[in-house]
C-alpha cells in the first residue's frame, strides 16, 4: 500500500492486482484504496492500462492475480451483473447504450434490478409509478426530458454521453465508475457533463478515468497516476502535481499547461 | 479385423466428404462471422451442374468446371446478397442464407424436377480396387479419398505458404487489424466465400454419383455439416477435420455393427421389463445401433455443448 | 388542489383504459363474426389453421423479435405440445378421466415449457449463431427421435386421437369445425393477450435490452443468459399451446410437426410479417396461410415464389410487412398519405405487371419442361394456350422486362414523394 485512506472506511480496495494478455503484462501489481464518498481520478498516458483496470474491477475481464474488494467483499470470479448488484456501476469509454430503445426506456431498464423487479413477469412496467417517476427524475437531471421518446441511437454525441451517465447512476449504486466521461466533447459540453457528474454523484464514491486535466483537478479529491500498469503516485491533486516522479513520467509540461 | 478395416475406409470416405463441406463452412464463418446456411445447397448445385456437364462433355470436364461455376455463383451471392444484408447484423445474415437454401432447392426442382438424376460414376473408375476378406472396395472410393486428401493438402499449402493464405489466417484471428492494415477485406471475403462454396461444389461433384443427385441432398447433409463444425469448434479448421472424421467413423461403425440396447442394459445388470409391449421403455429396449446411427452426431453435439460449450477445438466466440 | 392532482397523476394508472383495450375488443368482435361472414367449412378450416399459426408465430417472435434469438428448431416445442395433447386425449378416453377438452392445450403448453426448460438451460448461454446452431441440432435430434421412440411419437404414422372423447362442455361436443373454431379463437385471444402483457413486464423489457446490447444489460445487474432463458421458456409454453390446439384441430400429430421444414416455415412467416412489432407475426401468419392456400391451388411453383419473396424481404425490407406499414405513420401524422398514392401507383403497378410477367414466363417454361409428353395445353390467368408456341412466352417476357423497366424509372419519384411525405407541412425537418 502506498497510500493511506483519507476518509475512513474503504469503498474499493485493489490488492496486488495483475493482468496479462498472453505474455504481455498490462496491469503490473496495482494497490489502491478508495475511501467511501471519495472522488478519485485515475490518470495516465495512453496505453497505461486505465481502461483495463476498470474492466478488471467490474468483472469484464478476469484478473491474473490479486484481489478486488468492494466494501470489504472479495469480487473474485464474479460476473459483471453480480458485481453490479453489490452496488458498483460503471459507464463506458465508447458509448454503450440501448440504441433502438427510447431514452426513457434506457433509463427505466437501468432502474429495474435495483428497484427489486428482477426477472418479474407479473408486474407491468407501465403500471409501476415508482419506476416512471424515478426514470423521469433522472431524465430531468440529465436534461433529456425533451428527448424522452426518441430512440437513444438518434441523440447527439453529448446527449448520448449524458444518457450513459444517467444509465450508470440510475440504479443508485454507491460506487460509480466513469470511463472518460468527457472524451470527444467540446468545452461547453464538458462543462455541462462536469456539472452533471458533480450533481449526480453527490455523497457517492466516484472513480473516473479522465484525460482532461481541467475536469480531473476540478472534480477529484484524490488522483492516482497509472503508468505502464503501475501506480506511481496517489494523493491530493496538489501533491500529485508537485510529485517529481509524475512530472518526469507523465507529461509534466502538459500538467503545467492545463493549469 | 478385416471388417474393421473396411469400415475404417468407409468412415474415412464419409468423414473426408464432410470435411470438404465443413472446411469451407468454417473458413467462411471464421472470416465473416456468417454461418452459411446455404452451404450444402452449393454442394447440391455442384452435383447438378456436374451432371448437366457430364451429359455433354463427360465426368472429368464436369469435375473441373462445375466447382468453378459454383464458386462464381457463391462469390456473386456474397457480393450482391450477403454484403447488402451485412449492415443489418449477423442474425439477418443467417436468415438470408437460410432463405437462399430454400430458394436454391426450389430453383433446382424448377430446372431438373423432383426425381433423382442419372448421374453415374465414370466408367474408368467402375472396377474393384481391391478386396478385403471378400469385401470389395470400389475404385471410386479410393478416388474420393485421393481427391479429398489432395484438396486438403492444397488448402493447407495455400493457407500456410502463400501471401493470400497469410492474410486469411491473420483475418481468422484479428479481422479488424487486417482491415486496418489496408487489405481489401471485402475482396478477401468474396474470395473466401467463392472458394468455400467451390469446395462444397467439388464435394457435390464427387458425392453426387454415390449418394444420389436429388433435390433433398442438401438437407440430408446440411444439418450434419453444421453439427460437425459446432462439435469441432466454430472457426477451427482442425476441429472441422477431427469432427468430420469422428462423425464419419461413428456413423459407419454404428451402422455396420448391430449393437442392441437390450444387450447393453442386461450387461449392466438391468433386467428387461416383464411385459415388453406394455412397457413405457419398450423403445429404449429395442433400440439398435444402426437405428440411431444418423442421430449420433446430434447426441454428440448436445453432449459436447453441455460439457465443452466452445466445441473440441474452439477458442473464439461467435 | 394542485397537490391532489399531482398525486393523482403519480398514482397507478388504471388497468384498463378504452384506448388500450380497444384493439382487443375489436379482435374479439372480429373473431366472433368471422364464421358468420365466412360460414363455409373450408373457410373455417383455413381460419383454424391461421389462428394456430398466429399463436405459434407470436411465440416464435418472443425469441426472434423481442429476444434476438434465431431458432431453427422451434417446431419441436409446438410438436411436443401436440404429441402430449394427443396422448392425454387418448388416456382420458381410455380411463374416463373427467378432463374437459378446452383445458387440454394447457398440457401442451406445460410440456412445451418443460422441454424448453431443459434445452434452454444450455442453449441460451449465447445468442446469435451459437444459439441458432444448437436450436438446429436439438430440433433435428428430436425430430429424428420420432422414428425411434415409437411409443411416444408413433413412428412415421404419428399419433392420432379423438377430440370428442369426453362429456360435452356446456352442451358442446366439438364434433363440428365451428365448435373447434371458437375454442381456438378463445385460446388465440388469451395467448396473444398474455404474450403482449409479457412484453410489458420487467423481464419482457429486459429481453429487448439484452437483444440490443447484452453487455450493457449485464452491467445493469441482469444476467443476459437468464433473461434469454426466461424468454425461451415462455416462448416454449405458448408454442406448446399452439401444438395442443393443432392436436385438437387435426386430431393427428406426426413427425412433420417437428422437423426442420416446419421450423423454417415459422421463421419465414414471422419474418415476412415483421419481427419489429408485436402485430407483425399476426400479419405474417394471415398472409402466409392465404398465400399458401391460394397459390398452392393455382401453381406447382408456389414454394419457389414464396422462397423468392422471403429472400427479397430479407434483402430489401428487413422490417417485413409490419415495418412497411409502420413506415407510413409519419406521413399519416402529417396528413400527407394522399400525396403518396400517385407515385406509389406509378411504380407498383408496373412492378406488379413485371412480377406477373416473370411468373408467367416461369410457368410456361416449367410446363414446357415438366408436363407429360404430348400435353402442350396450359391455362394461365384464365387464358388457355399452347405452351410450346413462342407467342405466349414472348408476351410474358415483354411484360416482365417492360414492367420492371417502368417500375425502375418511376422508383426515384416514389422515393422522393416518400421523403416529402415525411416532412411536416410548410417546413423542413
Amino acid at each position: 500500500m502506498n497510500s493511506a485512506t483519507t476518509q475512513g472506511k474503504a469503498a474499493l480496495e485493489l490488492d496486488g492486482l495483475r493482468k496479462s494478455f498472453g505474455k504481455t503484462e498490462i496491469i503490473r501489481g496495482v494497490d489502491l484504496s478508495i475511501g467511501d464518498g471519495e472522488r478519485h481520478a485515475i490518470i495516465g498516458p495512453n496505453g497505461a492500462g486505465k481502461s483495463t483496470l476498470f474492466n478488471l474491477i467490474t468483472g469484464r475481464f478476469p484478473s491474473t492475480s490479486g484481489k478486488v474488494r468492494l466494501n470489504g467483499q472479495d469480487l473474485a470470479g464474479l460476473a459483471p451483473f453480480q458485481i453490479n448488484r453489490m452496488g458498483l456501476s460503471r459507464s463506458f469509454q465508447i458509448t454503450n447504450i440501448f440504441p433502438k430503445m427510447t431514452v426513457f426506456e434506457n433509463v427505466r431498464c437501468s432502474l429495474l434490478w435495483a428497484r427489486g423487479y428482477k426477472y418479474s413477469f407479473w408486474h407491468m412496467v407501465s403500471r409501476a409509478p415508482d419506476l416512471t417517476e424515478a426514470a423521469e427524475a433522472i431524465l430531468e437531471q440529465i436534461n433529456l426530458t425533451e428527448r424522452r421518446d426518441l430512440p437513444a441511437g438518434v441523440l447527439s454525441y453529448a446527449e448520448q454521453r449524458a444518457l450513459e451517465i444517467g444509465i450508470t447512476m440510475a440504479g443508485g449504486a454507491n460506487v460509480i465508475m466513469l470511463d472518460e466521461p468527457t472524451a470527444g466533447m467540446s468545452h461547453s459540453e464538458t462543462d455541462y457533463i462536469v456539472d452533471l457528474i458533480r450533481k449526480v454523484t453527490e455523497g457517492k464514491t466516484l472513480i473516473m478515468v479522465e484525460h482532461d486535466m481541467g475536469v480531473v483537478f476540478g472534480l477529484a479529491d484524490r488522483i492516482s497516476v497509472l503508468v505502464y500498469g503501475e501506480i506511481i503516485a496517489t494523493g491530493r491533486p496538489e501533491e500529485v502535481r508537485a510529485n517529481p516522479k509524475v512530472q518526469e513520467a507523465y507529461l509534466g509540461a502538459a500538467l503545467e499547461a492545463e493549469h | 479385423m478385416d471388417l474393421i478395416l473396411v469400415n475404417l475406409i468407409d468412415g474415412l470416405v464419409t468423414g473426408l466428404l464432410l470435411f470438404m463441406l465443413s472446411a469451407g463452412l468454417t473458413l467462411i464463418f471464421s472470416m465473416m462471422g456468417v454461418l452459411n446456411f446455404a452451404h450444402a445447397s452449393f454442394y447440391m448445385l455442384g452435383a447438378y451442374f456436374a451432371y448437366q456437364i457430364s451429359l455433354f462433355l463427360g465426368f472429368w470436364v464436369g469435375l473441373l468446371v462445375a466447382p468453378i461455376i459454383v464458386g462464381v455463383a457463391g462469390a456473386g451471392v456474397e457480393r450482391y446478397g450477403l454484403r447488402r444484408v451485412h449492415q443489418y447484423g449477423h442474425v439477418p445474415e443467417l436468415i438470408f442464407t437460410f432463405g437462399l437454401a430454400l430458394l436454391i432447392e426450389e430453383v433446382v426442382q424448377f430446372i431438373w424436377g423432383k426425381s433423382q438424376m442419372a448421374y453415374e460414376i465414370p466408367e474408368v473408375l467402375e472396377f474393384t480396387a481391391f478386396a478385403i476378406a471378400g469385401n470389395s472396395i470400389p475404385a471410386y472410393k479410393i478416388f474420393m479419398i485421393f481427391m479429398s486428401v489432395a484438396i486438403f493438402i492444397v488448402l493447407l499449402y495455400v493457407l500456410t505458404r502463400t501471401r493470400v493464405g497469410m492474410i486469411i489466417q491473420a483475418a481468422l484471428s484479428y479481422p479488424k487489424t487486417v482491415e486496418a492494415l489496408g487489405h481489401n477485406v471485402p475482396l478477401v471475403f468474396m474470395g473466401v466465400f467463392g472458394v468455400g462454396t467451390a469446395l462444397a461444389g467439388v464435394a457435390g461433384v464427387i458425392a453426387g454419383p454415390v449418394l444420389g443427385t436429388f433435390p433433398g441432398m442438401a438437407i440430408v447433409l446440411g444439418s450434419i455439416v453444421f453439427v460437425t463444425i459446432v462439435i469441432g469448434g466454430l472457426g477451427s479448421l482442425w476441429g472441422a477435420l477431427v469432427a468430420s472424421l469422428l462423425i464419419g467413423w461413428i456413423t459407419t461403425f454404428a451402422k455396420s455393427y448391430n449393437i442392441e440396447m437390450a444387450n447393453i442394459l442386461t450387461g449392466i445388470g438391468i433386467s428387461p421389463p416383464e411385459n415388453m409391449s406394455e412397457s413405457m421403455f419398450r423403445d429404449l429396449w429395442t433400440v439398435t445401433s444402426p437405428q440411431i446411427a444418423d442421430i449420433l452426431p446430434y447426441i454428440l453435439m448436445v453432449l459436447i455443448l453441455v460439457f465443452r460449450p466452445y466445441g473440441l477445438f474452439g477458442k473464439r466466440d461467435a | 388542489m394542485t397537490d391532489t392532482t399531482q398525486k393523482a397523476a403519480l398514482s397507478r394508472p388504471p388497468i384498463i383504459t378504452l384506448s388500450n383495450a380497444m384493439p382487443w375488443i375489436v379482435a374479439t368482435v372480429f373473431l366472433a363474426l368471422m364464421p358468420v361472414i365466412f360460414p363455409s367449412n373450408s373457410a373455417i378450416t383455413i381460419m383454424n389453421q391461421m389462428a394456430i399459426t398466429i399463436i405459434f408465430a407470436l411465440a416464435y417472435n418472443m425469441l426472434l423479435g423481442q429476444g434476438g434469438m434465431l431458432s431453427f428448431g422451434h417446431a419441436v416445442y409446438m410438436g411436443v405440445g401436440g404429441f402430449v395433447c394427443v396422448h392425454v386425449m387418448n388416456y382420458v378416453e381410455d380411463f374416463g378421466v373427467p378432463l374437459p377438452l378446452p383445458v387440454l392445450p394447457l398440457f401442451g403448453g406445460l410440456f412445451g415449457m418443460g422441454l424448453a426448460l431443459i434445452v434452454g438451460s444450455f442453449s441460451t448461454r449465447k445468442a446469435g449463431t451459437v444459439f441458432a446452431m444448437i436450436s438446429l441440432g436439438v430440433g433435428e435430434l428430436i425430430a429424428a427421435c420420432s422414428v425411434i421412440i415409437v411409443a411416444f411419437f408413433g413412428g412415421e404414422e404419428g399419433i392420432s386421437g379423438d377430440r370428442t372423447y369426453g362429456l360435452p362442455v356446456f352442451g358442446v361436443e366439438f364434433l363440428q369445425q365451428i365448435d373447434v373454431y371458437y375454442l381456438i379463437a378463445f385460446w388465440l385471444l388469451l395467448s396473444a393477450l398474455l404474450m403482449y402483457l409479457f412484453s410489458r413486464t420487467p423481464i419482457g423489457r429486459m429481453a429487448n435490452a439484452v437483444r440490443d446490447n447484452p453487455e450493457r444489460a449485464e452491467f445493469l445487474g441482469y444476467s443476459a443468459r437468464w433473461v434469454r432463458f426466461y424468454s425461451f421458456v415462455a416462448s416454449g409454453f405458448f408454442a406448446g399451446i399452439a401444438g395442443g390446439l393443432f392436436a385438437i384441430n387435426y386430431e393427428i400429430v406426426t413427425e412433420e410437426n417437428l422437423n426442420l421444414a416446419q421450423s423454417g416455415t415459422i421463421l419465414l412467416i414471422t419474418f415476412l410479417g415483421g419481427v419489429g412489432f408485436f402485430f407483425g407475426p399476426i400479419l405474417g401468419a394471415i398472409l402466409f396461410t392465404l398465400l399458401q392456400t391460394v397459390l398452392s391451388l393455382q401453381t406447382e411453383l408456389w414454394a419457389l415464389y414464396l422462397g423468392a419473396l422471403f429472400v427479397v424481404t430479407v434483402m430489401f425490407f428487413p422490417g417485413g410487412l409490419a415495418g412497411l406499414i409502420m413506415m407510413h405513420t409519419m406521413p399519416l401524422k402529417f396528413g400527407k398519405l394522399g400525396s403518396l398514392v400517385g407515385p406509389y401507383l406509378k411504380t407498383l403497378v408496373p412492378g406488379a405487371i413485371g412480377i406477373l410477367g416473370l411468373a408467367a414466363a416461369l410457368e410456361i417454361v416449367f410446363h414446357l419442361r415438366h408436363a407429360a409428353l404430348g400435353d402442350s395445353e396450359m391455362t394461365l390467368f384464365w387464358t388457355t394456350f399452347d405452351s410450346h408456341s413462342v407467342a405466349p412466352l414472348a408476351i410474358a417476357v415483354i411484360a416482365a422486362v417492360g414492367g420492371f423497366w417502368l417500375a425502375k424509372r418511376a422508383a426515384p419519384g416514389m422515393a422522393e414523394a416518400y421523403h416529402a411525405a415525411n416532412t411536416p407541412r410548410g417546413g423542413s425537418v
